[in-house]
């Protein structure tokens, strides 16, 4: 307790209600709010209708949210095997090696994703590797944006693995490769499942570089958003919205039960 | 994987008898793990690396042909790209600063003067996010768009806007590691120095600030390269009045179709924030976090 009278205690409280509401709680209720209304133009909104999340859920937005799943699954799935194998790698590398792999694998974090879509869609629209148009351009950079994120935490999660374990099981004569299925995966696995959450998640909002190469018949959620309240149609765009965040939610918390249920075992 | 078991590292204590057939596997094995790290690393060279010096070859070679500096120099020269430069950077500071501050006001309240709920808020910025950043912006033209709930000055199509939503989405980035840095502070510590008579604001910069500073480094830092590079929160706005360098790159490359031109800012935006996250790499590594 850092402040113990009773008055100064619920000043600090109120000084936190006042900061924390309007800035994190009231966006998201004005997102929700407005996804069910027709008219915002008082304190409350008003019109009362189901209608944007009728057009939310059929036809183009559909179409779009089948799009961001598959991608998000796809490009997580991918980032995850290979962030998994740069860490497990690393970790067998001596000090030096295992910098400069560390190195090069957190860069997509810190180069611009614009920049990221705009180099995939320059490397990719020429040939060897011609991808430009097709949906594996998206994938292709989603994958390329959160395998940082993926490597980060798996060999976060690789330094503070009990090595005993692996002792054991090789000084009991287990191959590297039955080790490796039997003993250290099943030990990463909360990690790992962590890490695909976020991986996802991260994937499923991306706008920057899809923005740049999105073919039109691989259009993500997050863009067909953007397209709604860029044409200013703001109430169909927050029921999108809330889609997406329904998505990304509900997937979230089915990886986390698998989480919860590895990390009993 | 052999490597792993072969690492020297593994076998702790008194040095054991070498024996038959366990011999070969002991001792170092560079070569064999550096050939196990080799796919992942040629995969990123070529999704990655490979592209990005592409974008470099581009920058150097207008539409005309041959190889000039012609872009850089018409970029460096254009107001447009000075103007957004400065509004890239005095942006992504002021956030950092608004964020750091908040984050930190929040933190404390959370982990010391705990309130019933506090953990489901914990939890509740974890959610926070998972969410895309352009939902704030969204919000945001409900409450101050043309039509807005609380005015329809143009608030938002000013840098001021911006700023607010992107203080809004990225003080949780400074307030997770905060909060894990707080739970591994030694409450007795607090108890000590306000039994010898240390009043809130004393405790708060004596003895919990020196132990944060690790935290809001690396949380700070890591919300200036973001803010740098953020691209959804400025897009939605529709602002015309306020381009960073990621709109510009967007702009001039599928607005105007103007390659040379959208890489050479791209290099340019590349370079400033992989050397903020590189310095940012070592000030916490040096920090310990």
């Amino acid at each position: 307790m850092l402040v113990h009278s009773r008055k100064a205690r619920w000043a600090a409280w109120a000084v936190f209600l006042v900061l924390f509401l309007p800035l994190f709680a009231l966006p998201l209720l004005v997102i929700l709010g407005a996804s069910f209304a027709t008219h915002w133009s008082g304190a409350l909104p008003s019109g009362p209708t189901l209608d944007h999340y009728r057009s939310a859920t059929r036809g183009e937005a559909l179409q779009a949210l089948t799009t961001s799943l598959v991608t998000a699954v796809a490009a997580s799935l991918l980032a995850l095997t290979a962030g998994t194998w740069a860490a497990l790698a690393g970790a067998a590398l001596r000090k030096r090696h295992r910098r400069v792999l560390d190195a090069l694998f957190v860069l997509p974090v810190a180069v611009p994703s614009v920049v990221v879509g705009l180099a995939v869609l320059v490397a990719f629209s020429q040939p060897p590797l011609l991808l430009n148009g097709t949906r594996w351009i998206v994938i292709t950079a989603h994958t390329v944006l959160v395998t940082a994120f993926a490597h980060q935490s798996v060999s976060a999660a690789l330094t503070r693995l009990d090595p005993a374990y692996e002792q054991a099981a090789a000084s009991l004569g287990a191959r590297p490769a039955y080790i490796l299925f039997r003993v250290r995966l099943p030990l990463l696995l909360p990690s790992l499942t962590a890490a695909a959450g976020l991986c996802f998640a991260l994937s499923m909002g991306e706008l920057s570089a899809t923005m740049m190469l999105y073919p039109p018949d691989w259009t993500p959620l997050p863009v067909l958003v953007y397209a709604a309240t860029d044409r200013g149609a703001l109430f169909t765009g927050s029921a999108v919205a809330v889609v997406l965040m329904a998505a990304t939610l509900l997937v979230l918390f089915a990886v986390s039960r698998v989480r919860t249920r590895a990390s009993y075992r | 994987m052999a490597e792993v078991v072969g690492n020297p590292k593994v076998v702790r204590g008194r040095a054991r008898p070498r024996g038959g057939s366990r011999k070969s596997k002991t001792g170092p094995r560079p070569f064999g793990a550096l050939a196990w790290a080799l796919p992942p690393v040629a995969a990123l060279v070529l999704f990655f690396l490979y592209p990005l010096a592409l974008v470099v070859r581009q920058s150097l070679r207008p539409d005309t042909g041959g190889t000039s500096l012609q872009a850089y120099a018409d970029v460096f020269a254009s107001e447009a790209f000075r103007h957004a430069l400065w509004t890239t950077v005095w942006l992504a500071l002021a956030a950092t600063a608004g964020c750091l501050l908040l984050g930190f006001l929040l933190a404390l309240v959370i982990a010391f003067v705990p309130f019933p709920g506090a953990r489901a808020v914990a939890r509740f910025i974890d959610v926070y996010l998972s969410f895309p950043s352009f939902l704030i912006t969204l919000a945001l033209l409900f409450l101050y768009g043309g039509t807005g709930v609380v005015g329809s000055f143009q608030f938002l199509t000013t840098p001021w806007g911006v700023l607010l939503a992107e203080v809004t989405y990225f003080t949780p980035f400074v307030m997770r590691p905060l909060l894990a840095a707080f739970a591994q502070l030694d409450t007795a510590q607090l108890e000590a120095a306000s039994s010898l008579g240390a009043r809130a604001p004393r405790i708060v910069r004596r003895v919990i600030l020196p132990e944060a500073l690790p935290a809001l480094a690396a949380g700070g830092s890591l919300v200036l390269v973001l803010c740098l590079n953020e691209f959804g929160i400025v897009l939605f706005t529709g602002a015309k009045g306020v381009t960073t360098l990621p709109m510009l790159v967007y702009g001039k490359a599928i607005l105007e179709s103007d390659y040379p031109g959208a890489c050479a800012v791209a290099v340019v935006n590349v370079l400033i924030s992989v050397g903020l996250y590189g310095l940012y790499r070592v000030v916490s590594r040096r920090a310990g976090a």
